[in-house]
């Protein structure tokens, strides 16, 4: 018998744990021709603004040792545009759709949650995109601004919520709290982590904005370290994401306590990435007489 | 496109630090179009890490194409020690190609310098029956001058200008430009930055039409991560992705920095 590799985030009923992450899928149509969409546990669209937004300037990405850094800085269609042009080719598969929300104040991400409701299958808050001058980080950076924008949004909306979490902070334990204190319904961990490389002949920083994100294989182990962190103080649902690249990757992660996983800078490696890793769960439950997904969750022997 | 793993049938260097790799695979000769490009995983780890992109250099009739590419970094450096029977992971073709023929009468002229020679010869192959067409070479040195003989065998006129003087017409490729502006033209570039600026900013001044194919620090290739932007004009400022919009650019359309 198959074992039972569904998962439940926040009532979303996903067939599987593997999602894409936000950032690294587009909006589904660039990957449509590669991967089958229905396949997937759920697609984290790109991080959507009130309106468009234009990014940051070139170079916006540099690869560095076993990872990259970007700094695209949120360049999105704006929600009206996602909502009318790319939404309904989303919505042709049979894919569950979780918008990424991203805010200058707190009002832009209740005003994103109240235009989204009812048309996407949950919302992700990103309060941790390190790119952009206002808002983002600096929520996901503080606790108190943390529970602000949750509980804000948590009332405009019933959707499922999930909060983006940044790893640039001191103790992540502290914001997932405020997180879930404020009503959040599930936690997604890691967004990238703060980094720059520098062109020693020039002597200036190879990105335009200085600094970006660093994802990838690199960031791997600090990710986990902070699903694992996290899974002992709250009780809601983590996604765990950063630097999956294969099955044992993800596998590491469910172990440390995340009920799904998202898969991000593989898929710009590898778009078959997803797909193998949900076969290669399967496999390993199969061999381990697993029968069901959730009984491997949090199951870390220390 | 498609993504797919493909046979090895030759690795070889023609010039310091040039290779030409040759591989099987009739799907991507059958749907590719000149200036169109292949993402091809160089490793089979996380290091490095991404795809690098190539454009098409040349394909033949039973199925085998070939890329032309120098070695500036790891991951040339990695594909360059790859053997005969080895297999590829690509993904491709990729991108907008040149458009062509042009309109009228115009001759063809098509100006690489480098590696930047790749797609152009591709591009000779499909349009030499249709169009004059004149090749113009530039280089630092005689080094970087590739693929002269290639083009000599399709018919083709190859002018070459050298910065050194170390082969060819001593200075640049824009010199030679000049001596066939009496000639209704269009232009097609593949090179370094400043050589594709260059081109650019001299089509402008004398109205002539020019494709260029740009480069870019790229990731995914298909146009969802939006690393590969740049500047092009408009009445505000605004972004196109190389490897979707691009990689070929009418020149008139990029805000040069």
């Amino acid at each position: 018998m198959n074992p039972d590799l569904t998962v439940d985030i926040a009532g979303l009923k996903m067939k599987n744990p593997v999602m894409v992450a936000s950032g690294t899928f587009g909006y589904g149509e660039e990957y449509a021709q590669l991967v089958d969409l229905n396949s997937l546990g759920a697609i984290v669209v790109k991080g959507i603004t009130l309106a468009p937004r234009l990014g940051n300037p070139p170079p916006r990405i540099v690869e560095t040792p076993c990872g990259m850094l970007n700094a695209i800085g949120l360049e999105n269609v704006g929600v009206e545009k996602f909502i009318k042009e790319k939404l309904p080719y989303l919505r042709q598969f049979d894919i569950i759709v979780i918008a990424n929300i991203a805010g200058k104040t707190v009002e832009e991400y209740v005003e994103l949650a109240r235009k989204l409701n009812g048309l996407v299958d949950g919302l992700e808050i990103n309060i941790s995109c390190p790119n952009v001058v206002k808002g983002g980080l600096e929520f996901g950076q503080d606790p108190a601004l943390t529970y602000e924008v949750v509980s804000k949004v948590r009332q405009a909306t019933r959707l499922p919520l999930i909060a983006k979490l940044s790893p640039n902070v001191t103790d992540i334990k502290v914001i997932a709290k405020s997180a879930v204190e404020a009503g959040i319904d599930a936690i997604s961990l890691i967004n990238t982590i703060l980094g720059m490389v520098i062109d020693v002949t020039t002597r200036k920083p190879i990105l335009a904005n200085v600094t970006g994100g660093l994802s990838g294989p690199a960031i791997k182990p600090i990710a986990l370290r902070m699903v694992h962190e996290v899974a002992r103080v709250v009780r809601v649902p983590i996604i765990g994401q950063g630097g999956i690249m294969n099955a044992t990757d993800a596998l590491e992660f469910i172990i440390a306590g995340a009920t799904a996983v998202a898969v991000g800078t593989a898929n710009f490696v590898d778009p078959q990435t997803s797909l193998k890793i949900i076969k290669g769960i399967e496999d390993y439950l199969i061999k381990n007489n697993i029968h069901r997904l959730s009984e491997l969750t949090g199951s870390l022997q220390i | 496109m498609l993504q797919t793993k493909i046979k090895i049938l030759a690795n070889k260097k023609i010039a310091p630090e040039y290779y030409k790799m040759a591989l099987e695979s009739p799907e991507i000769v059958r749907t590719s179009t000149p200036g169109q490009f292949l993402h091809i995983r160089v490793s089979n780890n996380s290091e490095p890490l991404l795809r690098r992109p190539f454009g098409i250099h040349s394909i033949k009739d039973t199925g085998e194409f070939e890329i032309l590419y120098r070695v500036v970094g790891k991951g040339t450096a990695l594909l360059s020690k790859k053997k005969a029977e080895e297999e590829l992971d690509v993904l491709g073709p990729l991108g907008n190609g040149f458009k062509f023929p042009v309109a009228g009468n115009e001759t063809m002229v098509l100006i690489g310098g480098g590696a930047g020679i790749a797609p152009l010869f591709f591009l000779a192959q499909k349009a030499h029956h249709l169009r004059q067409i004149i090749v113009l070479i530039g280089g630092k040195t005689k080094d970087q001058v590739l693929c002269e003989e290639e083009f000599k065998k399709l018919g083709i006129e190859v002018r070459i200008a050298t910065e050194d003087g170390s082969y060819g017409h001593k200075g640049l490729v824009t010199d030679l430009l000049n001596a066939l502006l009496h000639t209704s033209l269009s232009i097609f570039a593949c090179g370094p930055l400043p050589m594709q600026k260059r081109i650019s900013i001299f089509s402008s001044e004398h109205n002539l039409s020019c494709q260029v194919s740009l480069e870019s620090r790229m990731a995914c290739g298909i146009g969802a991560c939006l690393g590969c932007a740049i500047k092009v004009k408009g009445e505000s400022t605004t972004y196109k992705r190389v490897c979707i919009e691009g990689p070929v650019f009418e020149a008139k359309e990029i805000m040069w920095e």
